[in-house]
């Protein structure tokens, strides 16, 4: 199943790529699949957009990247077939016709001037041109002006999740950054990402939005984003970085502004305080136990670094860097043995009681 | 001067009594490879070596598709696929890569020459001990790099170990001084043959073997061994860098004392990107010799196939930083590398157009060396295309570091290097054993290594194009990627299919396969004019040429190449 819906998305983004430049042939085979490719878009966007194909970005540097993306592949479609028909058109005049073929010996030729200097200077002019368009879409993306409101995210890699935070709007969270969505036609929201690192070199790639950036650590990089469309892309730290690079998932949630300033407003608010027994006997737990050597929860006396911040712990999708459902009995599982689901990973094995468990489980949830 | 080439048929120098010929025959074989300064012995054992290293790598790729022909399989623990990509990669280039190369050029640069043997025969034992001690040191890692928790640990850094992973803090344990200590032992005797080269090729030609009549596979292991000369000093002060970080408290790239990780970036491929070009050297030198004989023709445009190379050689010192588009240079430097980069393709569209040229209007004969040297044509040319849009650094924002890279990178290693590689084994197996490769086990060879290749690596673009990162060990089941991995790990099952035929056949042929004769292929360089093997003297008389193809002259004396170039 996964297949089918796999070459369902996957194709036609790839071949739209060309439709506007291809070839009368490429066109009827696009034309073959033009209802195919359709399909998708006839169905009602899914909130998740799970298949992250960079030709069909829903953001603004990932789309502007596909300008000289579409000139390369064409150009080098061009030489691919051109060169392949040379080669095919060799291998079948000049085959071996016979065992009397080679008594005797070809027409020696030595070179030719004329010939090896147009295949000199026709890749000069090609490479010419790719090289004015990379630089003027590199000026354009990577030197691009962010104005003054656009929304500071400050992104910082750890072994093995991210930290987030919005220094404007004094907010700390962790794994899922949330931004509005920009409007395509009228004034752009654009999202200014600051990417530091806080141990090894990281990649910041959701591939619908941006390409690639590292975090590197001594250094501040930059990138932005600009999506024009909602829904939650899903990202990977690109950069290897230890035992659980895999496992270092990044969601970006794009919402409406009115959905993001809902969330603002949540994230300013302290979580409320546990009601039931088990989650207050769970708070105790979680002061008692070493939780709050690493892990941080406002207005409490947890305040460690090395870990998320778990302020908001429970309105957030996933666990562990993206590893598994922010489910009641995934966040079991992570607590009782963290190495099951992300074997490596530097939350320590607390041996806890089912007690114990149950009720940090149940504090944990409050956490909204 | 005025002679043809000379080979005195009854002339045969008298074989000297060597200690340990009366013993035993397998001590007999042990001391003659131990102590041999031979180049052909040498070359051979640098091949045989590669090829063993080869299979072990090759079985650990096995072990990562395996891994990952499933989302959220868990047949391998993310630490040993981990340890398993880091040797995958620092065996092929440095074990498997270079020695191959190395081998061709020890076994056939001499004979090709007209010389004896190398210029320094014991410095050229030398460097196969130390290249053949590092790869075992490096494998030691496994029982022998127990650090602090695991029992063996090999290294986990990746093959190029960016900081800073590598220093202490994040690598606990030896297994990362054990990459480290193994890189600098291999880069000692790398240099040590890339020198040796370089003098015999300078000083020891036979008369007439002027430089613009050397064989185009001699001018590409020059420019290798000048590439070698350049880059591997730059990898070991890289290593040595790394070893003071770990041991002796100096902060070159440990970002936590305020060292400099992009340093190590710029460091590794100012020595790395050099390095892929020594890797794909062998490929042009082979493919330069197989496609004139097969085609029955010259090489096409010889003076602008060496400078291609050349140029090829002097562009890759300057464009090394195409592999740190998304560190956060700026704009301008972004931009250079893109022109740098994009530079390369010119020299290298020069000689696919000329192989293409030179095959054009002959006689083509469909033996073994010319059908994988058509495979890697069409396999070169879409890892050369692949190349050029890598290069674009707006594209490369989405596909570095992702599958894109990695398939790019195989199709140039694999589909490129590789399949040359056993084009020349086929084309000088019958000079270095006597006998002829099996046609029929080597069309098995080729079709399903062909097809099991492209089956791997193919689908591997496009699971860059959906977002997969490489380097992950597992993924899970909802981002589209599980139908090409499977399919990629398929793949790797029919190309083992192939290795099987290859072995069998090398195996098979030195048995039971037909005697070859000195010169089976009509060929035009001189290593085919010495008997098959060739003495350990090579040439009981050296011979004297007037032109790039002795032996053509020698054969056509109505009609030699020398009246006309």
């Amino acid at each position: 199943m996964a297949g089918v819906s796999l070459f369902r998305f996957y194709i036609p983004g790839f071949l739209k790529t060309f439709t506007p430049f291809a070839t009368a042939a490429l066109l009827i085979f696009t034309a073959g699949t033009a209802s195919f490719a359709a399909e998708p878009q006839a169905t009602p966007t899914p909130e998740i957009h799970r298949i992250a194909d960079i030709f069909q970005p829903l953001s603004r540097p990932a789309e502007l990247l596909l300008e000289p993306t579409h000139l390369v592949l064409l150009i080098c479609l061009g030489i691919f077939l051109v060169v392949l028909a040379v080669l095919a058109y060799v291998l079948i005049k000049f085959r071996p016709r016979g065992p009397e073929d080679h008594l005797e010996e070809p027409p020696q030729v030595y070179g030719s001037y004329n010939i090896e200097m147009a295949w000199t200077v026709i890749p000069c002019l090609i490479v010419f041109v790719l090289v004015l368009v990379s630089a003027r879409s590199i000026v354009e993306i990577q030197d691009r002006p962010m104005p003054e409101d656009a929304l500071q995210i400050r992104l910082i890699g750890h072994q093995w999740w991210w930290e987030i935070q919005y220094p404007e709007l004094g907010i700390i969270t962790a794994n899922e950054i949330h931004v509005p969505v920009s409007s395509k036609d009228g004034k752009p929201r654009p999202t200014h990402i600051i990417l530091e690192s806080a141990d090894v070199i990281h990649s910041f790639w959701v591939p619908q939005l941006a390409g690639k950036t590292d975090l590197v650590p001594n250094r501040v990089n930059h990138t932005w984003i600009e999506p024009f469309k909602t829904g939650v892309f899903l990202g990977n730290c690109a950069e290897y970085c230890g035992t659980q690079h895999a496992n270092m998932l990044l969601r970006v949630i794009v919402q409406t502004p009115e959905d993001f300033q809902k969330w603002v407003e949540n994230q300013k608010q302290l979580p409320s305080e546990p009601k039931d027994v088990i989650a207050i006997q769970g708070k105790k737990d979680f002061y008692d136990l070493s939780c709050v050597a690493c892990h941080k929860i406002d207005s409490t006396p947890a305040e460690g670094v090395f870990g998320p911040d778990l302020t908001k712990f429970a309105i957030r999708q996933t666990l562990g860097a993206g590893v598994a459902a922010n489910t009641p009995e995934n966040l079991h599982a992570w607590l009782f043995q963290p190495d099951s689901l992300k074997p490596g990973c530097y939350m320590p094995d607390m041996k806890l009681s089912p007690q114990q468990l149950d009720s940090l489980v149940a504090y944990l949830q409050t956490l909204k | 001067m005025s002679q043809e080439i000379i080979i005195d048929e009854n002339y045969r120098m008298p074989e000297p009594v060597r200690v340990g010929e009366e013993t035993g025959s397998l001590t007999r074989v042990m001391q003659q490879l131990v102590f041999t300064v031979d180049h052909k012995k040498l070359g051979l054992m640098y091949i045989g070596a590669g090829l063993l290293f080869f299979v072990i790598a090759g079985l650990l790729a096995g072990l990562m598709r395996i891994q990952l022909a499933f989302p959220n399989n868990h047949f391998l623990p993310p630490d040993v696929f981990n340890q398993s990509f880091t040797m995958h990669g620092t065996t092929m280039v440095f074990l498997v890569g270079m020695p191959l190369a190395f081998g061709f050029a020890n076994y056939l640069v001499p004979l090709m020459i007209g010389a004896r043997d190398m210029a320094f025969p014991r410095l050229n034992a030398f460097g196969f001990w130390v290249f053949f001690f590092s790869g075992l040191f490096l494998y030691f890692s496994y029982v022998g790099a127990p650090g602090l928790y695991a029992a063996g640990s090999a290294p986990d850094v990746g093959w190029f170990a960016y900081s800073p992973l590598t220093t202490k803090a994040f690598s606990r344990g030896h297994s990362t001084d054990y990459w480290t200590l193994s890189l600098l032992l291999g880069g000692i005797g790398s240099v040590a043959t890339a020198l040796n080269i370089l003098v015999t090729v300078f000083c020891m030609r036979c008369p007439g073997m002027t430089l613009g009549r050397l064989p185009i596979f001699v001018w590409c292991m020059v420019v290798l061994s000048f590439l070698v000369i350049l880059a591997l000093p730059c990898l070991s002060a890289c290593q040595i860098m790394i070893s003071l970080d770990r041991y002796l408290g100096a902060k070159f790239f440990d970002t936590q004392a305020g060292g400099d990780a992009v340093l190590w970036q710029h460091f590794f491929w100012i020595f790395g990107h050099p390095e892929v070009y020594i890797l794909i050297m062998p490929a042009f030198a082979i493919t330069s010799e197989v496609i004139p004989v097969f085609s029955r023709k010259p090489i096409f445009g010889y003076p602008i196939m060496v400078a291609a190379v050349v140029a090829i050689a002097f562009i890759s010192l300057g464009v090394w930083a195409h592999h740190m588009f998304c560190v956060g240079m700026v704009s301008l430097a972004n931009a250079f590398f893109v022109t740098s980069t994009l530079l390369v393709s010119i020299p290298t569209g020069i000689k696919i157009f000329n192989w293409l040229a030179t095959m054009y209007g002959g006689k083509l004969r469909f033996e073994l060396p010319l059908i994988f040297c058509i495979g890697f044509l069409f396999q070169f040319l879409i890892a050369g295309l692949t190349g050029v849009m890598l290069a674009v650094a707006p594209f490369t924002w989405q596909l570095s570091d992702s599958y894109f890279v990695v398939a790019h990178f195989h199709y140039v290693l694999i589909g490129g290097l590789l399949f040359t590689i056993f084009a020349g084994i086929y084309y000088w197996y019958p000079k270095a054993f006597g006998k002829m490769p099996d046609h029929k086990l080597g069309l098995w060879h080729f079709w399903l290594f062909t097809i099991g290749f492209h089956v791997t690596f193919l689908p591997q673009h496009f699971l860059g194009f959906l977002g997969m990162p490489r380097r992950i060990y597992t993924y899970q089941d909802d981002r589209g990627w599980d139908t090409m991995n499977l399919i990629s790990t398929i793949g790797v099952a029919i190309q083992a299919a192939g290795i099987l035929f290859f072995v069998y056949n090398l195996i098979y042929s030195y048995i039971w396969g037909k005697k070859s004769g000195d010169d089976p292929w009509d060929a035009w360089t001189l290593e085919w004019a010495t008997t098959s093997p060739p003495p350990e003297y090579n040439f009981a008389k050296l011979p004297v040429v007037k032109s790039r193809r002795p032996l053509w002259d020698a054969k056509h004396p109505e009609d030699p190449d020398w009246k006309h170039e």
